[in-house]
């Protein structure tokens, strides 16, 4: 197919609206907070050079923490806050999404302003200076008449250099639920929709690029006193906000938001849930690519209406519950715990697990004579294995190598996509994969046994928010899902979507999904 | 000497940097009379800087005090101090974003002149120190080192002062503009009626231009007067000062006899 004719290009394009008008929201309010504190701390610490090097060392450090880190270290932070809010006000805030993405970007913002503004004023030549304070200066007047227009260019630098940084940052808020541009990638990462990552990039550079050279044009401005560059650049960065707050840019207004983690399945769990509840008149659409504790607590504060989530994961995460029950008392001692706990209710199961399981070549199996996890457990010591970047710090995995005394040679990380691949292709010899992923048949993989059932259950429910508990319509809109999905069907859509094509889209595939088993 | 109040007057001041290490300024006392031009003269160290520094309060004397038309200037607002006081930096000390006619117009407009009226002093001014008016709307890296420093005089003058400071305000020029400056400036202080303080390292100049010279050594002032009580002094270290002038001028005398001129 002609790459340009792909359809996948239209449906970006579709999305453009919301994620570049959120991207621009979030990061322009993240730069303008970021400088509205830093500014003046730089111009508060710059002649106390102990306050200034412990400030500078703290902007320097919080470089250091990697971006993602620090919007996902933001969100906890925030909630303890609105937790503490709603206790001592009484009422208390969304900590998902807008908030905490504005301020750990605005921090992440903080250093190239406070050190340009520092060094540009410290680079003035002090004769200079000398000069303000003998032909009758003030100190103000010195630093605006004089220190701040000269060390200007520098300033600016550091201002363009923090814009550039947040804009690029501000794609890694998607996972605490701040849609953004980042929603292209994440999604396309996850569903190897390559347009997708691409569409992403390109519009988070083309932005950073677009208004790098807004800010160039209002500094050349100052700096040639030239009234029409400066209104030219301050005109083009007001028509950029104004552009997405028109309401074709703001997000969509609707009643129901549809949560969706980070990998291909939930993806068209959500297309396929918003879809049912567009069927029944109610207004929905999907909030994607959140982080696995970010969605819970999404749904328990109600920033989120609905999300599918599995049994075993919620039983060891949420409720830290580390012994193995039978998948039925598991889960009505789940559906009442999360309804105890949090208000949360557990509509019902899709009728499918996607569990974590062991998975090797079947021909590789074969020739070993493997069949089982105990069978692998004496072998183990000179094979290889890779699991996602949870599975080895999860009890599953302790509880597996402790019953079957487990130990391999060699264990890695892997992004879950590229695992199968490194599997069939020998790169490791055995992976903690999912016994949902359509690649299992694709790449004839077998899933071993668990003879002694360590593996927790992981059946698909459906979770609704507290505030939703009582909603009828939408539990009616939903009923026809549950139970209704078996596993082949689900590695089915799962194989789907993770082909190159218009066909493969999250969408596309929920559309087919329903086909299939609403016509049962 | 008139008997009236000293326009400047130092009365036993000292001042030390680095908490007492460097004694800049060591027992001074000096008075400068009213329409007065009086050079300083010292090698680098010798405290003659900090000196002329004292008398607009840049810089506040630790011990003795330091009188402005008899006022002591410790009870004096600095501020408002400054902006009475003319004051010539040594290489300009021009600010580089602003114009020629801002430069100039600093001090006025630091006091609330009306933009008409700084406009038509700095036409004014332009005129006094024999710049260009073409220059008006230049930038300070665009005019020449001279020029530089004419324009640092007019601003000096901006807001009518009747004390002008200088330090070593034409050090770096060549040999002839200094000579046209240093004239110019000198007509300046007599037409204007002003009192002058300039620093100099330059014995020659200072006999040339000031009234009076003042040689500043290791803090302490060792000298002070006309070019003939300075030739009468004892002091060694004066005597060295005045040697060099005094050798290129008959060396002079001889290479150049005035008939052949």
């Amino acid at each position: 197919m002609n790459f340009l004719s792909d359809p996948r290009w239209n449906d970006a394009l579709t999305r453009l609206p919301d994620y570049l008008g959120s991207h621009v929201r979030v990061s322009l309010t993240a730069l303008a907070l970021g400088l509205v504190i830093s500014f003046p701390l730089a111009l508060i610490v710059r002649r106390r050079p102990v306050l200034r090097d412990i400030t500078l060392g703290i902007a320097s450090i919080v470089q250091t923490v990697p971006g993602l880190a620090l919007l996902a270290l933001f969100y906890p932070l925030l909630l303890a806050l609105a937790g503490l809010s709603l206790q001592w006000f009484g009422h208390g805030f969304s900590a998902f999404g807008f908030l905490p993405s504005v301020l750990a970007l605005a921090l992440y913002s903080m250093l190239p302003v406070l050190r340009n503004t520092i060094t540009g004023l410290q680079g003035i030549d002090p004769a200079i200076m000398e000069a303000a304070e003998g032909v009758g200066m003030t100190q103000r007047q010195s630093l605006t008449m004089v220190e701040l227009p000269l060390a200007l260019p520098v300033i600016m630098a550091g201002i363009r250099t923090a814009a550039v940084w947040v804009i690029g940052t501000a794609t890694l808020s998607t996972p605490i639920g701040q849609t953004s541009l980042g929603n292209y990638i994440f999604a396309g990462l996850q569903t190897q929709n390559w347009v997708f990552v691409v569409f992403g990039c390109a519009a988070a550079a083309l932005l950073a690029l677009a208004v790098d050279q807004l800010l160039a044009l209002i500094e050349g401005g100052v700096k040639l006193n030239s009234r029409t560059r400066i209104v030219a650049g301050c005109l083009g960065l007001i028509a950029l906000i104004a552009a997405t707050l028109t309401p074709a840019m703001a997000r969509a207004r609707t009643n129901y938001i549809v949560g969706a983690k980070t990998f291909t399945e939930q993806y068209i769990l959500s297309s396929l849930i918003a879809q049912r509840l567009q069927a029944a008149g109610l207004s929905a659409s999907p909030r994607e690519g959140l982080g696995s504790n970010v969605i819970f607590e999404a749904l328990a504060s109600g920033d989120i209406d609905i999300y599918v989530d599995y049994s075993g994961t919620l039983w060891a995460n949420q409720l830290k519950r580390t012994d193995i029950r039978p998948r039925k008392e598991l889960l009505s001692d789940l559906a009442t715990t999360l309804k105890d706990k949090y208000g949360i209710s557990l509509l019902g199961e899709l009728g499918f697990e996607n569990a974590y399981a062991l998975v090797m070549p079947r021909k590789r199996a074969e020739e070993l004579g493997i069949r089982t996890i105990a069978d692998l457990a004496p072998r183990a010591s000179s094979l290889s294995i890779a699991g996602d970047y949870e599975f080895f710090s999860r009890p599953e995995w302790a509880a597996l190598r402790r019953s079957y005394n487990l130990a391999f040679r060699q264990q890695r990380q892997m992004q879950p996509d590229f695992m199968y691949a490194a599997v069939a292709s020998g790169e490791v010899d055995v992976i903690a994969g999912y016994t949902s992923d359509g690649l299992i048949a694709k790449y004839d993989l077998v899933v071993l046994g668990d003879p002694k059932a360590t593996i927790p259950p992981y059946d698909a429910v459906m979770l609704i928010a507290p505030k939703r508990t009582s909603d009828t319509k939408l539990r009616e809109a939903l009923q026809p899902l549950l139970g209704r999905i078996d596993i082949a069907t689900m590695r089915e859509a799962n194989l789907r979507a993770s082909g190159g094509d218009g066909a493969s889209s999250p969408d596309a595939v929920a559309r087919w999904l329903w086909e299939k088993i609403g016509k049962r | 000497m008139t008997s009236a109040a000293p326009s400047i007057a130092y009365e036993n001041v000292g001042k030390s940097f680095e908490r007492g290490r460097i004694k800049a300024v060591d027992g001074v006392s000096l008075n400068v009379t009213a329409g007065e031009f009086l050079a300083v003269v010292g090698g680098s160290g010798s405290g003659k800087t900090t000196l002329l520094r004292l008398a607009n309060r840049l810089i506040a004397p630790d011990s003795g005090t330091v009188r402005v038309h008899g006022d002591d200037v410790r009870g004096l607002d600095p501020i408002a101090l400054r902006r009475s006081i003319g004051y010539v930096f040594q290489s300009g000390g021009l600010f580089p974003h602003m114009t020629v006619a801002d430069n100039i117009g600093i001090t006025p407009r630091l006091l609330g002149t009306p933009a008409q009226k700084i406009s038509a002093r700095v036409d004014e001014l332009i005129d006094l120190v024999r710049l260009e008016r073409a220059h008006k709307d230049r930038f300070p890296h665009e005019l020449s080192g001279g020029q530089r420093q004419r324009v640092g005089v007019a601003r000096a003058l901006a807001a009518n002062p009747k004390i002008v400071l200088m330090d070593e305000p034409f050090g770096a020029l060549d040999p002839l503009t200094r000579d046209a400056l240093g004239e110019d400036y000198r007509a300046l202080h007599r037409s204007l009626g002003l009192t002058t303080i300039m620093i100099t390292h330059d014995m020659a100049e200072a006999l040339l231009l000031a009234d009076r010279v003042a040689v500043m050594r290791a803090g302490r002032l060792v000298a002070q007067g006309a070019a003939q009580e300075l030739s009468s002094s004892s002091d060694a270290y004066v005597g060295e000062l005045l040697n060099t002038p005094r050798r290129q001028a008959e060396r002079l005398q001889e290479l150049l006899p005035k008939d052949r001129a």
